[in-house]
């Protein structure tokens, strides 16, 4: 049997009297991507920070490879191939695409005695891993992360995740700051990311986003999982609805839809 | 030609550039300067060297995201340190040496480390050690000469090495100065550990989960900037053959503007060492190249005024600039 990539067993997280986490149990494989819903609020944040090596689980096991494993700090889960990608993607919005790719990992030249920081390389590895996402107008690793669209960074961060060899990337809301438009490029990038075997947790309130690269649902309400299910299981109003806590938010939208259809047709009719 | 000057304004220290233009050619024009006789002068260049040194750390501290300010009781009690050691009690001038450094590695790793540990900003921390420390060379230096002025006679080696006048009129400084700064600029702008100086000061977090060693990194910058500091004022009392308790507050402003108009962003994650070397001698230009104009040197507090405001302007807009710049379609 092949073991899920990473596994949550009963994971139950507190911070001080304060339960945030009730028993958790996920899994997600290799290829695969799941989505993780929830309302603000509902301990997303805290799940991927438990994920990510920030905080340790108050009581249940991770287990990667079916192994079970322990993290003291973010690096030993960056070190193991879990890589969290944040809403805002390249946080150095002043350094170059080449250098914010290598930080911490920079590629060096011998120069006499010294280790110098080998930019031509360094700016043509980002630039390469970028453009194989399908991002093709990045193509000088010299400019500013800042000069950057929304999406762009998202690709760049999720490039450069995927060139370090994560196995596991943790997508934290990357379309919640973004147009339609930047939102679909994050979209097919996520495919691209599943289609090379990378495990992909995406995080979002976004039912529509969730919907359209997700194999696997995960919803939370108030840090315990209300629903965990598989593709064309449940309906988009029965998710919505889960996310609100089971309030018929989806009536909702059916009000409002018809009547946005109305003067949809009524601006048509003008 | 284009592409070339594109680039240029798209870098750091553009600002720096233009502001000491700008700054030369109204001293040309208007204060009637021989540039010939300027160019050459001592004055602002040993101005420039004993500023530069203080200030390329605190940049690069800038750059990370901190400040440091103690830096103006530093070079007090860097040169009172080696006049008590050596002039007073007589030691030979090498312990005085080690002792001037010595104190400045120990000021620093206080600083560094308190602003590692608490999450009070660094400009409380220096602001306060800066207070402490003229209190202690104050009392200490009464205390143990009873004075607040100590004579130092140093031999012949130190001289050469720390305080002899080149050519009658340079200081030995200019070279460290521009030993240093050539040193910096390599470590910063060519080796990983600068890259890890601006992501550091783009985003601490990021920084630190990409395994940089931002603690350490911390530390080492403010070692580094209240030792260099020290180091500056035990060259002028080498130079002087005395040291005084008072002097070293004009520092803080003055590497702090140098540091700014040569474009480092005064939040962090931006800048370059050859900015803050040609924001220094900007400095230096308008602080000492005053008296070489028909102009009243009382104006030179207006210029520098009016020139950080415009680099800072021009940084901005250049920032934006960059920020922006995207290679045209082909």
């Amino acid at each position: 049997m092949v073991h899920p990539v990473l596994e949550l067993k009963n994971v139950n997280k507190s911070f001080g009297p304060i339960d945030v986490l009730h028993d958790i149990s996920l899994s997600v494989k290799a290829g695969e991507v799941l989505c993780l819903l929830g309302d603000n609020g509902a301990g997303k944040s805290t799940l991927i920070k438990t994920l990510a090596g920030v905080h340790k689980p108050s009581s249940g096991t991770i287990k990667m490879d079916g192994e079970t494993i322990t993290f003291d700090k973010p690096k030993d889960a960056a070190d193991r191939g879990i890589a969290t990608v944040h809403q805002f993607g390249g946080t150095f919005p002043l350094m170059s695409i080449g250098r914010s790719f290598f930080v911490g990992v920079e590629p060096v030249k011998k120069f006499g005695p010294f280790k110098v920081f080998d930019r031509k390389t360094a700016n043509e590895t980002a630039v390469k891993a970028v453009q194989s996402f399908g991002i093709t107008r990045i193509d000088d690793g010299d400019r500013l992360i800042g000069g950057l669209s929304g999406g762009e960074r998202q690709a760049l961060a999720i490039a450069r995740a995927v060139h370090f060899g994560a196995r596991v990337l943790i997508l934290d809301e990357p379309t919640a700051a973004l147009g339609v438009k930047q939102a679909s490029h994050v979209l097919r990038i996520v495919m691209e990311a599943k289609k090379r075997g990378i495990a992909v947790i995406f995080i979002t309130h976004q039912v529509t986003h969730a919907m359209a690269v997700g194999d696997h649902f995960a919803v939370l309400i108030r840090g315990a999982l209300a629903a965990n299910f598989m593709r064309g299981e449940r309906s988009r109003e029965e998710i919505t609805d889960l996310m609100a806590g089971g309030e018929a938010l989806a009536d909702l939208d059916d009000h409002m839809e018809p009547s946005s259809n109305q003067s949809a047709a009524a601006a048509s009719l003008a | 030609m284009n592409n070339f000057l594109g680039n240029f304004l798209r870098r750091p220290e553009a600002g720096a550039v233009i502001s000491l233009l700008i700054v030369a050619a109204f001293f040309v024009i208007f204060g009637g300067v021989q540039i010939d006789r300027f160019l050459g002068a001592a004055s602002w260049v040993n101005f420039a060297a004993n500023l530069g040194i203080v200030a390329i750390p605190v940049g690069l501290l800038m750059i990370s995201g901190e400040l440091d300010i103690s830096i103006g009781a530093m070079i007090p009690a860097g040169s009172m340190t080696v006049a008590i050691v050596s002039g007073h009690y007589g030691l030979p001038i090498s312990v005085g040496i080690i002792a001037t450094l010595g104190l400045g590695v120990v000021i620093g790793l206080i600083n560094g480390l308190l602003t590692v540990r608490t999450s009070v900003p660094s400009l409380i921390i220096t602001l306060a050690t800066l207070v402490a420390m003229q209190g202690i060379i104050l009392s200490a230096s009464v205390l143990l000469t009873g004075n607040a002025s100590v004579p130092l006679e140093a031999p012949d080696w130190a001289k050469a090495t720390f305080g002899i006048l080149i050519g009658g009129s340079y200081q030995i400084v200019i070279i460290w100065w521009l030993g240093l700064a050539a040193v910096y600029c390599f470590f910063i702008h060519h080796t990983p550990v600068g890259n890890w100086l601006f992501a550091m000061g783009g985003d601490t977090e990021s920084a630190r989960n990409a395994g940089i060693p931002v603690e350490k990194m911390t530390i080492t910058l403010f070692v580094l900037s209240s030792t260099s500091s020290a180091f500056v004022g035990m060259c002028g009392a080498i130079l002087f053959n005395s040291a005084q308790v008072s002097g070293g507050m004009n520092y803080i402003f003055n590497a702090v503007v140098s540091v700014v108009v040569g474009g480092v962003l005064l939040t962090g994650g931006f800048g370059s060492v050859v900015g803050v070397f040609l924001g220094t001698i900007t400095f230096a230009v308008v602080n000492q190249g005053i008296y070489f104009t028909d102009i009243d040197r009382n104006w030179s507090s207006l210029i520098i005024g009016v020139m950080l405001l415009l680099a800072v302007l021009i940084n901005n807009s250049f920032r934006k600039f960059a920020l922006s710049y995207s290679p045209s379609k082909k």
